[in-house]
Formats: C-alpha cells, structure tokens, sequence
C-alpha cells in the first residue's frame, strides 16, 4: 500500500473541510505515516474468501410502528445554532459571490 | 450530618446505598449531599481529580427530595420506587441530558445543551436516579488517557500524577475518588474497561446493541457501546438493568429481553464452568505485575472449581490494525455533522471570502483537538477511492475472522480472560505526543468490539513493581451478559477475601493533604 504523504493529508483535510498550517501538515503527515504503516498487514490478513462483516450483529428489516413520533418545535431545532433567521438556520454564502 | 456519616455514606456501594434508602435509614438528600460534599472537595484545584465538566447539584438534590417525599409519603408510589431511586449517578459527557450542557469534551460543542435527553438518561429519570453531573473524556471519546479532552485532562485517584484511563477516565475516576458510586461511560475500543482496570474500579461493555446508543454522540457506530461503571460487580449488573433493553429510536437495539443480571451477580458460583485464556492477550507486551496479578486471579478461579483451558485467537492480531481503519473511518463520517451551522462553534475565517466551506473549514479547525483531526483525516484516508478495498474493505474482512476467533473460542470455553490492559496508569503526558503508543493500551479490549461480544473489567490487585491497579477482563458470547456478571461477582469475592476489603480501601486519601487548604469551602463538610 501506498505511504501517505503531506499533499495527501494536504488533500484529504480539504475533503474534511479542516483547514490546517504549513506546520500542522507536516507533523501531520509524518504521524499518519506511522499509523498507515502500522495497519499495512491488515490488507494481508483475509482471503477473497472472507466476507466482510460491517456489523456485528446484524438485524434486519428493522421497522416500527407508522406513527408521528417526538418532534421539536421550530425553537427547539434552533436552540444551539450559531445564527438562525425567520424559523430557520442561516449560513454565510454558498457560493463565492457574496 | 456529620463529617464522619457523610464519608461513610460515600463509601457504600449502590447496592448498599439501595438498601440504606429502602429501610429509611438515611434519606436521598443525605446521600447526594454527601457526594456533591465530595466532588468539592476533591474535584477542583490545580491537584483536583478534574472527573467533572459540570456539576448539577440542583436538580439532582431535587428529585433526591422527590424521592423522599414519596417514600415519607408511603403508600402505592413508594411501593413502586425502583430499587435504585435515590442512588446518584454520574453520566459522561458524550451523552446528551436536558438542563445540562453536553460538550463530549470538545471546543466545538462548548455551552450546547441538547434539547432532548439520551434514552439512557430517560431511563435513569424513570428510576429516579439523582445525576450528579456530566464527566470528562477524551474529545468525542478518542483516547485512552482523557488527555484529549479540551477542558484539561482528570487525574487518577491512585497517583495525581497519572492517567485515569480513557476515554471515560472522568467516570472512572469519579467513582474511584467516591465522587459518584455509579457512572455511565460509553466503550468503542475499551472507553469503559481500560479506565476500569486503571483505577480499580468496574467497567462493563455490554453486548452491542443492548443498551441503546440514542442519545451517545456517536464516534464509530459501528462500535460504541454505553455501559456501566461502579465499584462492585453486582452495582454494574443493577446498572445494566436500568439501562438496557430494546429501544425502537436505536435501529441497532437488540429485541431481546434483558436478562436478571444482578441474580446472575448474585449466583456467586463458577463450579464446573469453563474458563479460556487468549493465548494472544497476555504474556509478551503485558507489565510483569500485570501478568502477576492476572495468574493470581487463574489460581483463584481454579480453586473454585472453574476449569482454566487455554484458547488460541491467531487474527487478534490484526485487530488493534482493523480497529484504527473501521474506527476512523466511521468517526470521520460521524463528525462530518459538525459544521458550524446547526449547533456549536462558528468560526468566520479572517480574509474573504466568507463563503460557508471557508466557515466550516474554519470552524472546525478551531474546534477540533489534534487527536480528532488525526482520526477524520486517517478515515477519510481509508475511505477514499482508491484505497476503500485495501483500507476499510480489508478491515471489515477481519472483523470475520475476528469474531470467527471468538466463536471457535466459545465452543472450548464459556467465558474469555484475560488482562483488561497491557500496563497500569502511565504518566501524564508520557505517551501523549506518541499516537501509536497511545493506541496500544487498547489492544485486549478492542476484539470485543470488534465482535460485538459483552466483556468486563474488574479490579485484579495492585502491581508488585508500582503498586497500581491492574484490571481483569472477562469477556463472553454475544447476548451472554449474564455470565460476566456471575463470573465477575465470584472472582470479585475471591480477591477481596484475600485482601480483606475492597481494593480501594487501599487507595491514598484525598485530598492530598498537602493541599487541603487550596480545596473549595463552599458546601464542603468540614
């Protein structure tokens, strides 16, 4: 497997959307280095044999009763936003021509 | 009250403490009074344990009032009291409470209070449980110190000096000082248990879906299991019971009805059972007092007629490496949800533009500790395309042969031991700029996770070469809870006879003398 290098953390914390310094990207980089490598033998572990479990115990069809369950009021969803407006959460530009 | 009953109260059990309330001997306000009397003492200052993030003497005084208006009342109401109603309870901070503030030890969640309540702590109101507030932990439960958490690190009862285990080391802890007889703590690869072992108190982590998870920030779904903490077998088990059972807002709850497992605490007979030791968790890696203390407990399980057979699990050792690509990969999507714009943080960048990615990048760099931006970037890593198949794809095949392991395991025996952690508490700050060796404290507890199987931790002894608790994990089939307790109550009686009490009758008194006078007044015994 490939090592990870400081453009891929460069990368993948822009796909997280974290910014991070020049200095933070390179302790970065170096740590995860150590822990890739460190997981490497689990891609030689399992045969094609194995199948993968995302679960450990696994349930299916899991339903229930077609009801109107707790629902917040408008207020209450609202309570911990950073900035809300007219019932609703309000963000800063989503385009860059704010 | 006196001084001298209120530090008797705090030494009780729940158990003890249920017992107490029942026959009227004390009432529910004493008795949470007497802990809020303790967390001032011993919680604050520079030398403090640290084990709360919030304290909520209020309300947790009033429903003890209520508790005992009910029982001074008599009648019906009282009859129907749970056992356990008047017993005060400490939750970890990853759990959501209305009337509290719920921070999972983050910068990014600092004064968020949740407009709904866990099903857990649902379940606690019902049985009338005073909470006495919310514990500390590694942000988002990522560690195995509680160093990681942004609000400074809790301290371990046994030696300031030291880790109290995490990511719940503020629970553990918080029992361990007697702060709390009962806590709640959250496991996804030993968060309940490693903090157990290292302060010598009992962790569960019961089968994954057992006990709901609506309500438990989630880290890695997959994974995160709450469960109890206390200070004997038997509390943990009346706990469990409190706690578990189905819930239809959990999609991962399990059906099935609970079990009685305080009887099986109760039982307090292994003759005949058989007991397996993992070949691959002891031995090379593991503290010699560690291993010391772990044979002791073999020897006394043996002379109670357990039979000890030896089990080989040969893919544990893959697991604490499927562990931290599942773990992350599933974290990085979890926390994905904090963004800036529904709840927390919001950071404007200081340049334009001031579009919302620039925002959420922004925030969530301020927001976030070191530990939580390595495990998004690590998941994100395993998740990418490219990578999925090598990455989270070959973790996921050893989750089979994980659990495969364990299912072979259980076919030769009807429990699983082994150490809870390769070493005792480690120093503040000494593995704290080492990731790698930080994650190595989790490699016995992190294969329960991985197979969803319930396992325990209790109190083994001190090690000879540093006079620190080491833990004993037992660990058993999946919806087989029942059995840790029976085995764990038994081996629990075993070592006590030996030492003559409880473990923590051993520990150092707090607070430090010392720095006695530094220790807040108000409310305060003395």
């Amino acid at each position: 497997m490939a090592a990870i290098n400081r453009d891929d953390v460069a990368h993948l914390a822009r796909l997280a959307h974290i910014e991070m310094s020049a200095e933070e990207l390179d302790r970065m980089a170096g740590e995860l280095a150590v822990i890739v490598d460190s997981v490497k033998s689990v891609s030689e572990a399992a045969g094609d044999d194995v199948p993968a479990t995302s679960h450990p115990i696994p349930l299916t069809n899991v339903f229930r009763e077609d009801v109107v369950g707790h629902t917040f009021t408008a207020e209450q969803a609202l309570s911990g936003a950073p900035d809300s407006d007219e019932n609703r959460f309000k963000v800063p530009a989503i385009l860059d021509e704010a | 009250m006196t001084e001298t009953n209120s530090n008797q109260l705090i030494r009780l059990s729940a158990a003890q403490l249920a017992a107490k309330l029942a026959a009227r001997e004390v009432t529910a306000v004493a008795v949470v009074q007497a802990h809020l009397d303790r967390i001032a003492a011993v919680d604050g200052g520079d030398r403090g344990v640290h084990a709360f993030l919030h304290v909520n003497a209020e309300e947790a005084l009033a429903v003890a009032a209520e508790v005992d208006a009910i029982r001074a009342a008599g009648g019906a109401a009282a009859e129907e009291l749970h056992e356990l109603a008047g017993v005060p309870i400490a939750v970890k901070d990853l759990i959501v409470t209305v009337g509290q503030p719920t921070t999972a030890g983050s910068r990014i969640l600092e004064g968020w209070h949740s407009p709904y309540d866990a099903t857990v702590v649902q379940k606690l109101r019902a049985a009338k449980m005073p909470i006495l507030g919310k514990t500390n932990l590694d942000e988002f439960a990522m560690g195995s110190s509680t160093e990681h958490s942004a609000y400074g690190p809790t301290r371990n009862p046994w030696d300031l000096d030291r880790i109290p285990g995490g990511s719940g080391g503020g629970s553990a802890a918080a029992v361990a000082a007697f702060e709390a007889p009962l806590a709640l703590g959250t496991d996804t690869g030993g968060s309940i248990r490693q903090p157990g072992a290292v302060t010598g108190t009992v962790g569960v982590k019961p089968t994954y879906g057992g006990v709901s998870r609506y309500g438990a920030i989630a880290m890695a779904s997959s994974l995160d299991q709450i469960g109890p903490v206390s200070r004997t077998v038997l509390d943990s088990a009346l706990l469990h019971q409190v706690i578990g059972g189905h819930d239809p807002k959990d999609s991962t709850s399990l059906p099935d009805p609970l079990a009685d497992l305080a009887a099986a605490a109760r039982l307090g007979n292994v003759d005949g059972m058989k007991i397996g030791i993992i070949k691959e968790l002891h031995g090379e890696g593991y503290q010699a007092g560690v291993e010391n203390r772990f044979n002791e407990s073999l020897e006394l399980l043996k002379q109670a007629g357990a039979e000890i057979v030896e089990v080989s699990c040969p893919n544990f050792k893959y697991a604490l490496g499927a562990y931290y690509l599942i773990m992350p990969s599933e974290a990085s999507s979890n926390l994905a949800k904090f963004d800036g714009v529904r709840y927390g943080l919001r950071v404007l960048p200081e340049d334009p533009p001031l579009t919302i990615e620039r925002v959420m990048a922004a925030t969530r760099a301020a927001g976030f500790g070191d530990e939580v931006k390595r495990r998004i970037i690590l998941g994100t890593y395993a998740l990418s395309a490219g990578y999925y198949d090598a990455y989270y794809g070959s973790a996921q095949k050893v989750r089979t042969l994980i659990q495969r392991d364990f299912d072979a395991a259980f076919t030769k025996a009807d429990v699983l031991i082994s150490p809870t952690a390769p070493t005792t508490a480690f120093k503040l700050g000494e593995k704290l700029d080492d990731p790698l060796a930080m994650y190595l404290n989790d490699v016995a507890t992190i294969p329960a996770n991985m197979a969803g199987v319930p396992g325990l931790s209790l109190p083994g002894g001190l090690a000879d070469e540093d006079g620190l608790p080491v833990g004993i994990q037992l660990l058993a089939p999946a919806r087989e809870d029942a059995r840790l307790y029976r085995v764990g109550a038994v081996l629990e009686s075993l070592l006590e006879e030996k030492w003559g009490g409880p473990l923590l009758d051993r520990a150092p008194s707090l607070p430090a003398p010392a720095l006695a006078e530094t220790v807040p007044s108000h409310g305060g015994s003395h």
